[in-house]
């Protein structure tokens, strides 16, 4: 572990650094492989895609998977929402870092700040009204395991207003972040 | 795409249903989690991680969810590996012993940490760890972490695992898949709702 971390110990909207605890690929060693993989190239000066740019197929996958559910917003749920979704779990799961970079992500997006801030700072249970309260909730029995998604968390998300396609949005979303939680939070930490 | 899509499959999303419908407006994050999957278990290069590896991580971790239809996938997986149908017994073994329910674990120590909840440490058996190996023993131990106390997460975790003999570029592969199985079986088990109250 490297001397300079200085882990935050709270849920944050501030901007956190992270830190790898194996070794990233060097700069100088990418190929064209993995410029294919890491799809944006101003990401070979991300440590944390140098590190996951190892395996290029899977993170070029993985990376596509991720635009298309977050920032395709042609129709389904507003972007906010969807960054609720992924917040909400990364508040569960405990992840420090995707929490931060989500949570403002979704203050931005939906001008509700001070709601998001509870989200982190009283966790899943605050009260943020029905609509959103049917996001983390149904985002949260997601995250479970076993998973504990059910018919009531469709009942509910529906009652607030969303329909199918928005379901949809919220399942990606939620699910999305059990894959992102886990490899930010196994592969190194945050630092404040 | 020319193969059949996994999730759609696990999750009895037919052709032309309201749900195909709704998937295909999201046709990039669709094809791209068939590619993940593709990645993972039909690799270029399984020298760091080899594809029996592959498999018996995924049937444990997937085992570990209590999802049928999605365990029954993998252990077929398993079981049309070289050499995987020996360790399925073994395999299931563990998941019974590993089982239990998360997320759970600590905090860094400050504000967080009433919020800290204990849970089960899982360790392989004593005898399975013979058949297993110390890469897959290692590996099992690390995906229960992942699974369900992920925040417990250490570098002195990372040490294990290349102690153990995993590489660099295989702890990332391996990390992916216990990543990506993790997003897979939750997506397959949301629509499966979905498609369940909608029928």
């Amino acid at each position: 572990m490297s001397a300079t971390v200085n882990p935050p110990v709270a849920f944050t909207q501030d901007e956190l650094g992270w830190v790898s605890w194996i070794d990233p690929l060097p700069e100088a060693e990418l190929t064209e492989r993995h410029f294919n993989g890491l799809v944006d190239r101003a990401r070979a000066k991300s440590d944390y895609f140098r590190l996951l740019v190892r395996d290029p197929e899977v993170l070029e996958a993985r990376t596509k998977t991720d635009k298309d559910i977050f920032y395709n917003v042609a129709d389904g749920l507003p972007r906010a929402e969807r960054e609720l979704a992924a917040a909400a779990t990364s508040r569960y799961n405990g992840c420090i870092y995707c929490a931060s970079v989500h949570a403002r992500f979704a203050s931005t997006y939906s001008k509700r700040r001070e709601d998001v801030q509870r989200l982190l700072d009283e966790g899943i249970k605050a009260d943020l009204g029905e609509r959103w309260n049917a996001i983390v909730k149904a985002s949260v029995a997601l995250a479970a395991t076993p998973i504990a998604f059910g018919p009531s968390n469709i009942e509910e998300l529906r009652r607030a207003g969303l329909d199918d396609a928005e379901i949809v949005d919220v399942i990606n979303g939620a699910s999305f972040f059990n894959w992102a939680n886990r490899l930010m939070l196994s592969l190194g930490e945050p630092s404040k | 795409m020319s193969t059949t899509d996994i999730i759609d499959t696990l999750a009895g999303i037919k052709p032309g249903s309201a749900l195909d419908a709704i998937r295909a407006r999201r046709l990039q994050a669709r094809e791209n989690a068939q590619k993940s999957y593709l990645a993972l278990f039909e690799p270029i290069d399984a020298s760091e991680f080899s594809l029996v590896e592959r498999a018996a991580v995924a049937l444990f971790v997937i085992g570990l969810h209590r999802e049928p239809n999605v365990t029954a996938f993998y252990r077929a997986k398993l079981a049309a590996t070289a050499d995987g149908a020996r360790l399925i017994e073994v395999v299931e073994a563990e998941i019974a012993r590993g089982e239990t329910s998360g997320p759970y674990g600590a905090y860094p120590a400050g504000p967080l940490s009433p919020e800290n909840m204990a849970g089960l440490i899982y360790r392989v058996s004593a005898e399975d760890k013979s058949v297993l190996g110390a890469r897959l023993t290692a590996a099992f131990e690390h995906a229960h972490l992942l699974v369900f106390r992920p925040r417990d997460a250490a570098s002195a975790d990372m040490k294990a695992l290349l102690d153990a003999g995993w590489s660099n570029t295989g702890i990332v592969t391996f990390s992916q898949l216990v990543a990506f199985l993790s997003f897979q079986v939750r997506v397959v088990s949301g629509l499966r709702t979905l498609a369940a109250v909608n029928a």
